[in-house]
Formats: structure tokens, C-alpha cells, sequence
């Protein structure tokens, strides 16, 4: 019982890491979205991010700067996405399906040039990346029965970027529905005319929320590279931004209901990674691949229809232009 | 006294067209100013340029004498204009209060921001008498509401001119009047106040003064006092038009159309339709009036096969269909119904398509001279188009023409002429006249009058009351889903009407 209870704790623990950069993702794509600029690049530059954590963390060997160049070449991307969908007003989709095949080219690419290791950063020391903040008396209230095992392993044990990507959560919420900004930011996404003729620029709303879904993606990116793992390997996004996407529409583009919905794709995930190897009764050992997929099938289910009516922001998609 | 707006030699081009020749504009400060004009005379452009959303290619405005370059909104704004778009500028899912507010705040935190505009708001929604719930959700609400609500939004601002852009074209006439007093309210409190409208009527109604546009150009600045509707008229086409009715009385014929409790949901909990039941003549012309989207655009899409009925019966002549044995629109057309679609854009005609190829779509079997059914001849597509263009009067009469190319008023002559290519039995019209000019109107509803004549049973949808009492000779008024009552031409008039369409009984 008592292992079992362990496991359990083990599991939760294991979501929770896996779920944070669907989490910033899925952040930064409300943002994104809720200014009307969809965003499919969210992989794209978490994969770009990611590497340039991991170049830098490996060249320089600071993760602060590390992570910093990684928000900055995030941001970068999504100022070349905002050039094309907003500034000259193409298909958001295009665009961000080119930043894509783009991220997924030019990091193996460079990766080669610098470091020659087949698109792979060097391994990283421990001092290179962000790890783990055990809290004080982690190790004193593991054996306090219950809550000492939850917070010795749930809550203590997780570096910075856990803690950021929760705390973006709080304050995407906030900005969203407690500021002017967010005010202004929700009405750009549902009718940018209604923002233009009241005298604020469209245009530069739409890039601020960009700027700060590029932010986001940059902090998910290094945590892949430098704080989750211990490098760069080439595809190491795998789909996961697209997970964030389809978070975010589970959670209607909402803070909250989008987190428990990155939770529960980073809990099948963990089970799944849990479960290998594993012996079912009449089956044999547990097929790994088909674990691994479960999240994928998983998303491709809910958003063909078991969702509700997920409404997006009305002008989601339709570049703004004034009439004539 | 300076004027409160004074514009001279005004100029603004899209492309090759010139939607502004230097146009000259002078506004008391105080007054109800009209500007009247034809769709595409530029008023809207003008308007647009005061309030900054365009910016003039040359010319100058002054504001209360002060001379005034701005560029954006926002300096308009700052400069006391506010503006009550014809296509509402309102947030859907937003309060009313956030709706208000949105870009004029005045804190960072919302929470702030919406306590003190709580506060102001109360006051000045007793000044003017404008109440509204600012909780309430802007999409909720009926649009005389979100009218007020844009009205509340300019004040809030400060607004010393209003303009008002086609502010009538969703009211009923009693919410016209509402309207009117809210405007002479303002007035009273020293705003200036701008209105731009196409009717004859409410210039007549509610102006002081009133500038009438044609072709891009200032044709005339009249107070309203000296003036009659004929004459603007006159002044606003170029030539005399007539204003009376055409109907005179016709001989109906047996019932060919027959619907009898259609009913439409959307939601177990939402009517569309409910209790839809009447019958057309042969040889007659059923109007059916009401403020827009109160069920008669799904009823016409009902009537021609396009969305099927939750319940209900409908017969044209013997042929029977109901919810459980719906048809399609292919099917319909065979039974001798055409159908001129409220929005030509969405699904009267193709824009990029030529004029011979959309006078040809979906009566493509009746193109004489090709290779069979399976194959068009683009001679023959041609040939057709010319004749329909010749009958119907569309200029420029050339069937190689892009659609989007032609004005309005000849888009809808060449849908109209395609629907009536096959000689109906039935005819369902929605907003016939919506952008089309005056002229363009006049044989419009010539044609109308003439299909009927012919013993054509036509049911004619439209938000224009005008259009439905010079028309029909009996009238359907529909409110909220349901049939609020049926008028007889001989007896129908304004007020009773505008009552039905505001759901009284």
C-alpha cells in the first residue's frame, strides 16, 4: 500500500514536470490568440529556443544567460510572425507552419556547424543548467505520513521554471481579466474594429501579444533543454506545442482551465512512462509504443468533438483591415 | 459664432474612385445637421475623414475654429468628435460598462477603471435619459439598446459633435422616435450633432439644416424648413423621381403557397420560429416587415430549401414538404420558386466570377446552344447574359465583365433578372433594394410590380418599411419568431405596423 501511495506521489510529481512547458506554451497561446493571431509556432520556437538554451548554456555555461538568449530568439521569431500575419496581414496558419519547418531545420543545422555532434548539444553539467530547489525541511517531513511525502516529493524538488511556469498561470489570469491591457487585448481578438475606432492601434496590440507568446515559448524552450533535460536533441519539441494548442482550446482559452488541461496530457504522459515495462495480466509486459501514443490519440479525440463547443475569439485568424 | 465643424475642399480617392471631390461642409455649432445622399455619394467617407479613420488626400478642417489636422481616432476623440458607427463598434461578449470604457480607461487596473465609469455613467445616463444595464452582455442585447449604448460610449468621451451614421436602419419607427428625442436632448445640451442617413424622412423629421451629396460631390447645403422630400429627391438623383406609391390593386388568384406551423429551434431552450403559418396568392405580393433578425431571413432560407424546418408543413402548389421530408434548393427551383438572396454577396452571386457566368448559375441546364448537360458554352453563356442584361437594364451591359466590377443596383438587377429567366411561379425576395441606388429601385420594384401582374405569387422580405408598404398587398409583421399580425394594404399604416414589429399586440 505504502509503495503504491509512493508511485501515486511519484506520478504526480512526473506530471508536473512534464506538463510545465505545455503549460507556458499554452499560455503563451492565449495570449496569442486571444489578440486574434493564431499561433502553430508555438513548437516551432520552443524548438529554437531550446537549442539556443543549450548552445549557450554549453559555450558560456551561465543558465541565466542561457535562458535569457533563449527568450530573446523566441521573441525574435515571433516578431518575424507578427511581421508577416499582422504588418502584411498573411495566413497566420502559413506562417507559422514556416517558422516550424524552419525551427526544425535550423537548429540541427547549426547544431552541426557548431558543435559537430549530429545535431546534438554537448551534454551539460549540472552547474550549466537549472536544477532541482529542494525546500527547507523536504528531507525532515518525508516521513511525516502523507502530507510529508507530497511535499517532499510533489512540491519540493522542482527547479525555477516549474515555479515561473506556475506563476505565469496566475498572471496570465490577472493581466487577462483585471487590467486594462487585458481589456483591450480580449477586444482586439473579438473585434479589432471596435479597438480601432476607440483609438487604440490594433496593430500594436497584436504585436505586444506576440512579443509575450514568444517570451513564454522562449522560458518553455529552455526548460526543455536546460533544466528538464541535460541538452539539445534534434526534434526534442516532439509535438508538444501542439499538445499547448490543443490544451489551450480544451480550456477554452481560459488560464485555469487550460492548466488542468496541460495537467492531465502531462498525467498521461507520466502514467505512460510509469507503465513501461510493466506486466499486465493475459497481455505481458506493457507495449511501450503503445503508452507513448495515448497522449496524441488523446488529443486528436477531444478536439474532434468531446470538448463542447470550444469557441475561439471571433477575429481569430482574420488579419485586420479597415474597410475598403 | 464659429462652426462647430467646418470642412472646405475635401478630397479622398480609393483607387480610380473619387468617393470625395473637394467637398465643403460647415456645421453650426448646436445644430441637427443632416447629410443626405444615394449609397456611394460619399457620405460615409466624409464622415469617416472627420472622425479620423480615413485620412483626407487633400483640405482642411477646422473644429470650433480651431484648424485641425488629425490622423487617428484617438485625436478625434481628444477633440470631442464621437461617432455612432452604422455597423455598431461594440465588443459581443463584453459588458456594457467594459464596452464603454474600453480605450478610455483611465487606470491601469480594471477594477478601478470600471468604478468610476459606474459613477459617471449613472449621471449621465439621467442627464439624457439613457438607461441601460451596464452589466447586461452587449450581445444580449436589442440593438436600439447597443444603439444607446454607442450614444453612451461617445458622451462618455466627452463628445461635443455626434455623428451618426445610418443609425435608423434597425429601429422600428417608434424606436426611430425614440431616437429623434435622445438627438433633440443632446441638442438642448449644446451637442452638435451629425447625421447621416438616406431617408428622406428622418431629415425631414429631425434636422435643422440638412447637405445633400451625389456622386462624390456637394450638391447643396438647404435649411430643412425650405425644403420638401421632392426636391431632395430630385437633388440627390439628378432628376425628377417619383416618391408615390406604385401599388394599385391586383387580382389574386388561387393559394399556391401554403406553410402552416413551421417551427425552427435552435437550442432546446431557443425559437427561431415559432407558429409560422399563412398562405400566398397567385398574383399577390406578401410583405413581411420587421427589424432585422426577428426570423424572416430564416424564413425565407426555410421557404427556398436552404435550412430545413424543425416541424411544420409547406406546399407550393401541390408539392408537399415537411420536416421529416425536406428539400433542397435544386429541388425547390423545380417547382417553379426562385429566390433572390438578402445578401447577394454571401449567396446571390460569385464576385469573381463574370457577369455571363453568374447570370447563368443554377439555371445552368437552361443555357441553351451548348454540348449538352455536361458541358457550357462560354458563346452561349454570353448570348444569354447579353439578353437578360438588355431586359434588365444592366449597365455597363458587357457579359465579360468581373461581378464585383458592377455598382450595386446592376449586381441586383442581374441576380433578379437570372431568378426571373425562368419565368417563376413563386418568388422569394429578401431585401431587394438594400445598396442599391435610387433609380436602380424605381425598376426594381417596377419589376416586382410586373411579375405580379403576371399572376407571380411573391413573398418579399425587407427591413425597409417603406419599400414594404409601397409594395405588398398584404403585410406580415414578424417579431421575435413569430407571426405578431397581418395587415391588409388598404389599412395598413406606420404606427400600427411599427407596434407589431416592436412585439405590442
Amino acid at each position: 500500500m505504502a509503495e503504491l501511495w509512493l508511485q501515486f506521489v511519484l506520478t504526480i510529481d512526473a506530471t508536473l514536470r512534464v506538463a510545465t512547458p505545455l503549460i507556458l506554451c499554452a499560455m503563451a497561446g492565449i495570449f496569442s490568440e486571444r489578440s486574434g493571431i493564431i499561433d502553430i509556432s508555438l513548437e516551432g520556437k520552443m524548438l529554437l529556443s531550446a537549442f539556443t538554451a543549450a548552445s549557450v548554456a554549453a559555450l558560456y555555461g551561465s543558465p541565466f544567460l542561457a535562458l535569457g538568449c533563449a527568450v530573446i530568439v523566441s521573441m525574435l521569431f515571433s516578431l518575424l510572425h507578427g511581421f508577416a500575419c499582422i504588418t502584411h496581414r498573411g495566413n497566420q496558419v502559413i506562417s507559422g507552419l514556416a517558422i516550424n519547418i524552419l525551427a526544425s531545420g535550423l537548429t540541427v543545422t547549426v547544431g552541426i556547424a557548431i558543435f559537430a555532434q549530429g545535431g546534438q548539444t554537448p551534454f551539460l553539467m549540472s552547474e550549466q543548467r537549472f536544477s532541482a530547489i529542494t525546500l527547507p525541511f523536504a528531507e525532515t517531513a518525508r516521513h511525516i505520513p502523507v502530507f510529508g511525502t507530497i511535499y517532499a516529493e510533489v512540491i519540493s524538488g522542482h527547479n525555477l521554471l516549474v515555479w515561473i511556469a506556475l506563476l505565469s498561470v496566475v498572471i496570465t489570469g490577472y493581466v487577462l481579466f483585471r487590467t486594462t491591457f487585458g481589456l483591450r487585448l480580449r477586444a482586439v481578438g473579438e473585434k479589432p474594429e471596435a479597438v480601432d475606432t476607440a483609438g487604440i492601434s490594433v496593430t500594436l496590440m497584436r504585436y505586444q501579444a506576440v512579443l509575450i507568446a514568444g517570451f513564454l515559448c522562449g522560458i518553455a524552450g529552455a526548460y526543455l533543454s536546460i533544466a528538464h533535460g541535460a541538452g539539445f536533441v534534434r526534434e526534442m519539441t516532439a509535438g508538444k506545442g501542439y499538445i499547448a494548442l490543443a490544451a489551450m482550446i480544451f480550456g477554452h482559452w481560459r488560464p485555469v482551465p487550460a492548466l488542468l488541461a496541460c495537467l492531465m496530457f502531462g498525467f498521461l504522459e507520466a502514467i505512460a512512462a510509469r507503465l513501461q515495462g510493466v506486466e499486465v495480466p493475459f497481455l505481458g509486459p506493457m507495449p511501450t509504443d503503445l503508452i507513448l501514443v495515448l497522449p496524441y490519440v488523446l488529443t486528436v479525440i477531444l478536439l474532434a468533438g468531446f470538448i463542447g463547443r470550444a469557441v475561439p475569439p471571433r477575429s481569430i485568424g482574420q488579419p485586420y483591415i479597415k474597410e475598403r | 459664432m464659429p462652426f462647430a465643424v467646418s470642412m472646405s475642399g475635401i478630397c479622398k480617392r480609393f483607387g480610380a474612385v473619387t468617393a470625395n471631390d473637394h467637398i465643403d461642409l460647415n456645421v453650426l455649432s448646436g445644430d441637427i445637421h443632416g447629410i443626405v445622399g444615394e449609397n456611394g455619394a460619399g457620405k460615409s467617407t466624409l464622415v469617416s475623414i472627420l472622425y479620423g479613420f480615413y485620412t483626407a488626400d487633400s483640405g482642411t478642417t477646422e473644429i470650433a475654429g480651431i484648424p485641425y489636422t488629425h490622423n487617428t481616432p484617438a485625436d478625434s476623440i481628444a477633440a470631442g468628435i464621437g461617432m455612432v458607427h452604422q455597423h455598431f463598434m461594440l465588443v459581443p461578449n463584453f459588458t456594457v460598462l467594459e464596452n464603454i470604457i474600453l480605450g478610455h480607461e483611465g487606470y491601469k487596473q480594471l477594477s478601478k477603471s470600471m468604478d468610476q465609469a459606474r459613477h459617471m455613467l449613472s449621471s449621465l445616463s439621467q442627464q439624457y435619459g439613457l438607461d441601460v444595464d451596464l452589466d447586461a452582455q452587449v450581445g444580449d442585447l436589442p440593438v436600439s439598446l447597443q444603439q444607446r449604448v454607442e450614444i453612451l460610449k461617445a458622451l462618455y468621451r466627452d463628445a461635443r459633435i455626434l455623428i451618426l451614421d445610418e443609425p435608423t436602419g434597425v429601429l422600428t419607427p417608434q424606436e426611430t422616435n425614440q431616437l429623434f428625442d435622445i438627438l433633440r436632448a443632446l441638442k438642448k445640451q449644446g451637442v452638435t450633432i451629425l447625421l447621416i442617413t438616406h431617408k428622406l424622412r428622418e431629415i425631414m423629421a429631425a434636422t435643422d439644416h440638412v447637405s445633400v451629396m451625389r456622386g462624390g460631390r456637394m450638391i447643396a447645403h438647404l435649411q430643412t424648413a425650405d425644403t420638401t422630400p421632392d426636391q431632395l429627391a430630385e437633388l440627390m438623383v439628378g432628376r425628377p423621381v417619383q416618391v408615390q406609391k406604385q401599388w394599385h390593386k391586383a387580382n389574386k388568384g388561387a393559394a399556391i403557397v401554403s406553410v402552416k406551423d413551421v417551427q425552427l429551434t435552435r437550442s432546446k431552450t431557443q425559437n427561431l420560429l415559432s407558429d409560422i403559418t399563412f398562405t400566398v396568392h397567385a398574383g399577390e405580393i406578401l410583405g413581411i416587415a420587421g427589424v432585422a433578425g426577428n426570423g424572416q431571413s430564416e424564413l425565407l432560407n426555410i421557404l427556398a430549401g436552404i435550412i430545413a424546418p424543425t416541424a411544420g408543413h409547406i406546399s407550393y402548389h401541390d408539392h408537399h414538404i415537411d420536416a421529416g421530408n425536406p428539400a433542397d434548393p435544386q429541388k425547390i427551383k423545380s417547382l417553379g420558386v426562385a429566390h433572390v438572396p438578402e445578401d447577394r454577396h454571401a449567396s446571390g452571386i460569385v464576385l469573381p466570377f463574370t457577369a455571363a457566368e453568374n447570370a447563368a448559375l443554377g439555371y445552368e441546364k437552361n443555357v441553351s446552344g451548348g454540348y449538352g448537360h455536361a458541358f457550357l458554352s462560354p458563346q452561349s453563356l454570353r448570348a444569354r447574359c447579353a439578353k437578360l442584361m438588355q431586359r434588365f437594364d444592366v449597365r455597363p451591359a458587357d457579359p465579360n465583365l468581373k461581378s464585383s466590377l458592377f455598382s450595386g443596383g446592376n449586381q441586383q438587377k442581374l441576380v433578379l433578372a437570372r431568378e426571373m429567366s425562368a419565368t417563376p411561379s413563386v418568388l422569394l425576395i429578401g431585401q431587394p433594394t438594400r445598396g442599391v441606388d435610387i433609380g436602380a429601385i424605381e425598376f426594381i420594384h417596377q419589376q416586382l410590380i410586373d411579375m405580379r401582374d403576371k399572376g407571380c405569387a411573391i413573398i418579399l422580405v425587407s427591413v425597409e418599411l417603406d419599400e414594404i408598404m409601397s409594395l405588398s398587398d398584404r403585410i406580415m409583421v414578424m417579431n421575435n419568431g413569430r407571426i405578431m399580425g397581418l395587415v391588409e394594404q388598404a389599412t395598413a399604416n406606420v404606427k400600427d405596423i411599427g407596434l407589431l414589429m416592436a412585439g405590442v399586440q
